[in-house]
């Protein structure tokens, strides 16, 4: 089981702050986005054209990425900390 | 001496004291010759609109960690003695304390060098978004990609 967590405006997009998928032993962020692509296209397509930022277990990650069981992905919209 | 806590790298809701910060990064070295500090507060007017309120969110851990792994790059780049780092999160009123960043070197140009860089790459690397509300409605800005 892994578990997915939207931030931000994503989570109005996906409808959900966070979420668990069984994907098996071993998945990549690239199977990950096609699966959600399925449910949810836009984040799918936001995934893959890289317009979000990905994390595994709070590390930047990339498409190639290997996710594993009990492992943390965040989908991170661009960030908007600090001040002007 | 206020609520000053150990951590020099720290994302909390409360307001903190620019003051207390400042004498607590003092601390750290009888070299320091020069503190230079970077407060963010939170504006009325962004993009025309005025803004009634913002509200930060931050990804816990992963923001920590980035804040830090940002404090320890800008002291070994800049040669600077010491960065302490302060973002706060949650619901914040218009001309509230933000954000702070001190830098503290033996001189104030590296100082200087060492905080702008900060605040540019906390804003590019941290995962902390801002929401503002206006008379509008609510958004999410995403002007930092």
């Amino acid at each position: 089981m892994i578990i997915i967590r939207y931030f931000a405006s994503l989570k109005s997009i996906a409808g959900k702050e966070e979420e668990r998928l069984d994907l098996g032993s071993e998945t990549t962020v690239r199977k990950l986005s096609e699966v959600l692509s399925q449910s949810t296209p836009r984040i799918g397509e936001m995934i893959q054209g890289k317009k979000i930022m990905v994390s595994v277990n709070q590390d930047v990650a990339d498409l190639d990425t290997v996710i594993r069981d009990g492992d943390e992905v965040g989908f991170l919209p661009p960030f908007s900390g600090g001040s002007k | 001496m206020g609520t000053v806590m150990e951590s020099k790298v720290r994302i909390q809701r409360e307001d903190f004291s620019v003051t207390d910060e400042i004498e607590a990064i003092k601390k750290s070295s009888r070299n320091i010759g020069g503190i230079v500090v970077f407060l963010g507060t939170g504006r009325e007017l962004s993009k025309g609109e005025n803004i009634t309120r913002l509200n930060f969110e931050h990804y816990p851990k992963m923001a920590e960690k980035k804040l830090e792994e940002l404090r320890v790059k800008a002291i070994e780049d800049f040669k600077i003695i010491d960065m302490s780092i302060i973002h706060r999160i949650g619901e914040i009123d218009i001309g509230e304390n933000i954000v702070l960043i001190v830098a503290a070197g033996e001189h104030r140009a590296e100082a200087f060098k060492a905080c702008e860089w900060a605040i540019a790459e906390l804003k590019r690397t941290t995962p902390i978004w801002k929401r503002e509300t206006t008379s509008t409605g609510e958004v999410w800005v995403q002007d930092t990609p």
